[in-house]
């Protein structure tokens, strides 16, 4: 293998916004990936059987089909009921879409582990539902669901290369590019995936630093 | 869309379905000698296991898959992209199936093994009669989530040429255009074998010992 470093450094500011693009789907789909979880968990909670069953129908199915079809099904189905989006706009929303289900599963456990006496201490107080929910449900949740959320944003993270195959240009698009252009396929590759260990590596011990300093505030519950 | 253009999925999951199987098998022996590896109490030992799983917990399967597909030739050995697709699926799986098991190693009871030197096993006997089975009932439903997961990756097989589900659905799509019944109807059949699979571990969890009865 003739690893020639001049190549990268002449593609470092490519490289660089490959990184950047996947850096900045994988927090935006993170983030409203959380918002629609928490939003469909609650909904599921408190919105009765009628929505619960059907969320709950979507989120099965979401959970048992690769993210790769799902990617397909809005890249290449959505044009044909009018939601023609570019690869960036359609790799944010299947992510987004993806995470928000893993993410309520997540919230709905959080719900679920909160003590059921706190909610009746809150009740007894006369606090509203939205009062529970803020001042009971998501305090405790949040250190409950901390684990869980950064494991789940480490697998994010890895899925998003799967959008290089609907041509998002992210880390994964860029650097196969390159290689391509190059003619060091492999090299390309190989320095990829170390791209992508140091990115994990780092965002999993950073996940890791936010649950230690989380449960300092950790309430003891017998 | 046709009941042929259907049929044509289904069988199509038959790649899917035996990939994943062969994959998740190798990948369940690499586990074992990894966990044993990651158990030994050596770095000698220790330390290449953990590199090992670091990087394939590391690394976006595609990448991975890539990485193999293009390596392999490039030693030499010109295998089918089917070898190439299961050695990279392999490899995966078998990092994180090394971890449920060294989850389920150490979660095995300290006073099951004392007891069991009490009474005069060898290390050999308590680590046959003892450790292993209580460490593979304690990882069975670690290993059933895997294979969901694996199952669900393999479409990714695709990028390299394999002609399973996704494939067979992509290149459907474009000769017929109809993507979105063809991709909802490749959704439909992975939504069959992932909740067969899930059924058939709930069942085997309460039929094993020591499940719910």
């Amino acid at each position: 293998m003739i690893f020639d470093p001049n190549v990268i450094l002449k593609h470092l500011p490519e490289i660089a916004a490959g990184t950047g693009v996947t850096l900045a789907l994988w927090i935006a789909g993170m983030l409203l990936g959380v918002l629609i979880g928490f939003l469909v968990a609650t909904a599921r909670r408190y919105g009765g059987r009628f929505i619960d069953l059907p969320l709950g129908l979507v989120v099965e199915v979401l959970r048992g089909t690769p993210f790769l079809i799902q990617i397909f099904l809005v890249y290449y189905g959505g044009p044909f009921i009018g939601l023609s989006l570019n690869p960036i706009p359609c790799g944010l929303l299947g992510l987004s879409i993806y995470a928000s289900a893993y993410y309520s599963e997540i919230f709905r456990a959080g719900y679920a582990a909160v003590p059921h006496g706190h909610v009746e201490a809150g009740e007894c107080l006369g606090f509203s539902r939205f009062q529970i929910i803020r001042r009971i449900l998501l305090p405790e949740m949040a250190l409950i669901v901390m684990p869980p959320s950064v494991n789940l944003a480490v697998i994010l993270l890895k899925e998003s290369a799967v959008l290089s195959i609907i041509t998002v240009p992210e880390l994964t698009t860029t650097v196969s590019a390159i290689g391509s252009q190059e003619y060091a396929f492999l090299e390309a590759i190989f320095l990829l995936a170390v791209i992508y260990w140091v990115i994990v590596e780092a965002a999993a011990r950073l996940g890791r630093f936010a649950e230690s300093r989380f449960s300092t505030y950790r309430f003891s519950t017998p | 869309m046709s009941f042929k253009l259907f049929n044509l999925l289904v069988q199509a999951s038959a790649w899917t379905i035996g990939i994943s199987a062969i994959s998740i098998a190798i990948g369940f022996l690499l586990a074992l000698v990894l966990s044993a590896a990651l158990l030994s109490g050596k770095a000698l030992y220790r330390r290449p296991a953990e590199f090992f799983i670091s990087f394939f917990r590391g690394v976006p399967l595609l990448v991975q898959l890539l990485l193999i597909y293009n390596l392999l030739p490039f030693i030499g050995l010109n295998v089918p992209s089917i070898v190439a697709a299961i050695i990279g699926m392999s490899l995966c799986t078998a990092a994180y199936q090394a971890e449920n098991l060294r989850g389920g190693f150490e979660s095995v009871p300290r006073g099951l093994v004392e007891a069991a030197d009490m009474v005069g096993f060898t290390p050999r006997q308590v680590f046959l009669r003892i450790k292993v089975p209580i460490a593979l009932r304690l990882t069975f439903p670690a290993l059933v989530n895997e294979a969901i997961m694996i199952l669900k990756s393999s479409s990714l097989v695709s990028v390299v040429g394999i002609v399973e589900i996704t494939r067979m659905a992509q290149d459907l799509a474009s000769s017929t255009y109809l993507p979105i019944e063809i991709f909802s109807s490749a959704a439909l059949i992975y939504l069959v074998i992932c909740w067969s699979v899930a059924l058939a571990g709930r069942f085997g969890e309460r039929a094993l010992p020591g499940g719910a009865k």
